[in-house]
């Protein structure tokens, strides 16, 4: 009688997850082939010494050489330089849009006239491709002082602020975090939708029932508020952290790719396949992918906790 | 909300017209290039996108419709820089063995990667074929050739090597347009005069243009045959001659106007053409900016030998290849005729400012052609000849990159001279 019951479920089983399965296989193999596959091919084509176009046509033979080209990359001034540029202008892109963001949020989210012109006006800018705003950008940040100044050194002159004239792109240490204003003015609005969500989410009752309780402005935001903002602010940091860690057509048409002072891994991984260095190129997409993971996982992980928890 | 809707009806009428729109003139396009209709394509890619290049193009076109009516001409032109975007297209192209046609290369070293590589067709047979052996200089011939074959036919030569200057600047500054620096330090001297004016002494532009300034200092530096040492390793890249020359190189980029260092040539020269600026080393194509500006020479500018490179002729040459598995290898060898003859040449290079690659054109011809051209034909044919390596005829691609890297971070101030050599080595070391 129990062996019969068995059999019963498991062929219901089938059928309830069999055509479920059906359906959604074409997907899962293309993404395995497609995404996984490839991720695996780049990470054995980083293992290779592919460096010249003869080796990539396979008229020259290519050698499993292990970590070494990532040992090279690692110790190469110019790399390090690029992974420095990358976090200082992740680092300043991430707090420029979650502030600025959140402060528009904020103030939008007090019921005032014109709100839907204001929620436009802020968004309006991600609608343009970065390539698109870095030529306007390109001529805002040209370097130029003085006489021939242009752009907002020349806008700094003339409303007598002359002081703040400064070298942008050009220089060496802080030259990528003036790419991060662009980026910054770009996504803000974005960030500000996403808060917007969150604080028209947080039902009136609750901010009510707290001031009842007698709770000042400061405590009703930091009791109330922001523990139910902190998911869409992960969300934020992790959307706007893979965006700046792939950070390449700004960089790419406010400076160029042989520019030094802004030059980050990914414009390095450009450059490395012009010269059909193959392996080099898939060494830096490896180390992307991995800084990637590392920003993404922990999410992956918190949200699956949260859905089971549910 | 009825307004909402109506809105919302136009957005998708407008889209569908759109849509519809790239549909039709997508279905004309085929309709050209099929063979359903009889007729030929050719599928050729180039850097020539704007400007005089677009024009001499065109013209060289124009010819090929006429010399091969049947075949039709397919502009698969990339912009951008000095051809950075188009390389690393064909670069993929060719390693995913889907090659064009036929694409536009620098002559010389620059295709040492995708000759080793098994890309490129010998075409030495079709020197033979179209009796180029004769027509083309042997000096060219030379540095054309690897291993007894021949991978390329150029279509014209420019040379690297000229200074350009505004002729009022140079008055305002006390100095005689007529009477170029002889050396360096000359040129240098004649610079701070400038400055002292109040003027810009010299611009710059992006990273090829900086190797373009300093190839020509090497050339300086080192004279004809050190510099040429270079590339067989003859001349020491860490040695005293290159670091002189890394000296002058430093000392002229503190008389340059730098914040024009990610801007491409053109840019780089307005300056020069306005009467902001005194001088810029460039090859001569710049002739046809000046050009496009009504400016006459010498009453507005004149140009010379980059100073201590007199006698020496830097050259570059533009040309057109075979790749390995074109789709359409004939009508690909048509093209080839067209660029390496008479009429194709002479097309092609009285509009684009360069000098023919044959040296067999009639008096007729050559009267075409402008003062700059006609001296420049003449000084191909005495001066010594060197490849340049800003435009790929001395260095294999990656290695000039290489260098291109090292020169972006000298002119940031990211490296000092020393480690400018040493950069510089090690970026040479590296093939």
């Amino acid at each position: 009688m129990a062996k019969k019951t068995k059999a019963v479920s498991s062929k219901s089983k089938i059928s309830s997850w069999g055509p479920g399965l059906l359906l959604i296989s074409p997907s899962i193999i293309l993404v395995g082939v497609f995404v996984y596959g490839m991720i695996g091919a780049n990470i054995i084509t980083s293992m290779k010494d592919t460096h010249t176009a003869a080796q990539v046509s396979g008229r020259k033979p290519s050698d499993f050489v292990g970590f070494s080209n990532f040992g090279k990359l690692f110790a190469d001034p110019d790399f390090q330089h690029s992974l420095i540029n990358l976090l200082l202008f992740t680092v300043v892109f991430l707090v420029g849009t979650l502030l600025i963001g959140f402060l528009w949020a904020w103030l939008l989210d007090r019921p005032i006239k014109g709100e839907g012109i204001f929620r436009s006006i802020f968004m309006f800018p991600m609608a343009i491709s970065f390539v698109a705003s870095g030529v306007v950008w390109r001529w805002l940040l040209n370097p130029a002082k003085g006489e021939t100044a242009s752009g907002l050194n020349r806008l700094f002159q003339q409303v007598g602020l002359g002081f703040l004239q400064n070298s942008w792109t050009q220089n060496i240490t802080f030259g990528v975090v003036a790419i991060a204003l662009p980026a910054i003015w770009q996504l803000s609005g974005y960030v500000m939708a996403l808060f917007l969500a969150g604080f028209r989410g947080i039902p009136d009752e609750l901010r009510e029932a707290a001031r009842v309780d007698g709770a000042t402005e400061w405590q009703l935001y930091k009791q109330i508020i922001f523990p139910q903002l902190a998911p869409i602010a992960l969300s934020a940091v992790i959307i706007i952290g893979h965006m700046s860690l792939k950070s390449f057509d700004l960089i790419m048409s406010i400076t160029d790719q042989r520019t030094y002072s802004t030059k980050v891994p990914a414009i390095d991984m450009f450059n490395a396949m012009t010269d059909n260095d193959y392996s080099n190129a898939a060494a830096i997409g490896t180390i992307l992918l991995v800084i990637v993971a590392i920003f993404v996982v922990p999410y992956l992980i918190h949200d699956s906790k949260e859905s089971a928890k549910r | 909300m009825r307004r909402n809707a109506l809105a919302i009806g136009l957005v998708a009428a407008m889209s569908l017209s759109l849509t519809a729109c790239g549909g039709s003139s997508e279905n004309a396009d085929s309709g050209n290039s099929g063979s359903g209709d009889g007729k030929q394509v050719v599928d050729v890619v180039t850097w020539w996108s704007a400007g005089s290049e677009k024009e001499g193009l065109d013209a060289l076109v124009k010819v090929f419709n006429e010399q091969f009516p049947k075949v039709e001409f397919v502009n698969k032109a990339i912009a951008g820089g000095g051809g950075s975007q188009a390389k690393q297209k064909l670069a993929t192209d060719l390693a995913a063995k889907n090659p064009p046609d036929t694409y536009q290369a620098h002559a010389g070293a620059e295709l040492q990667e995708a000759i080793d590589a098994g890309y490129l067709e010998d075409v030495s047979s079709l020197y033979d074929e179209f009796k180029l052996r004769d027509a083309f200089p042997k000096t060219l011939l030379d540095r054309l050739t690897v291993d007894g074959k021949i991978y390329s036919i150029p279509t014209n030569i420019h040379r690297s090597n000229v200074v350009w200057a505004n002729t009022e600047v140079l008055k305002a500054a006390g100095l005689d347009p007529a009477k170029p620096a002889a050396d360096l330090d000359g040129w240098i001297a004649d610079m701070e005069k400038v400055k002292a004016a109040g003027k810009t002494p010299i611009t710059v532009g992006m990273a090829w243009t900086q190797l373009n300034l300093f190839e020509n200092i090497l050339l300086a530096d080192l004279g004809a045959e050190g510099y040429s040492g270079l590339f067989d390793g003859k001349t020491d890249w860490g040695g005293d001659g290159v670091k002189k020359a890394i000296e002058h190189y430093g000392k002229i980029l503190d008389l340059a106007d730098k914040s024009l260092a990610n801007e491409d040539w053109e840019p780089a020269m307005k300056p020069v053409i306005e009467g902001q600026a005194a001088y810029n080393v460039m090859g001569d194509w710049a002739l046809a900016a000046f050009n496009a500006a009504n400016k006459k020479s010498p009453e507005d500018y004149v140009y010379f030998p980059t100073p201590g490179t007199a006698g020496t002729f830097n050259f570059l040459a533009d040309s057109f290849t075979l790749p390995v598995g074109a789709p359409h290898p004939d009508n690909a060898k048509d093209w080839l005729q067209t660029c390496s003859s008479k009429e194709g040449q002479v097309a092609f290079n009285t509009i684009k400012g360069s000098i023919p690659a044959r040296s067999d054109l009639s008096a007729d011809d050559l009267a075409k052609f402008s003062e700059y051209q006609q001296s420049a034909m003449k000084d191909f044919a005495k001066d010594t000849i060197v490849s340049s390596i800003a435009h790929g005829a001395a260095l294999p691609a990656p290695v000039s990159n290489s260098i291109n890297d090292a020169l972006g971070k000298f002119i940031q101030g990211a490296s000092d001279g020393a480690q400018l050599q040493a950069d510089l080595v090690k970026a040479t070391a590296s093939k």
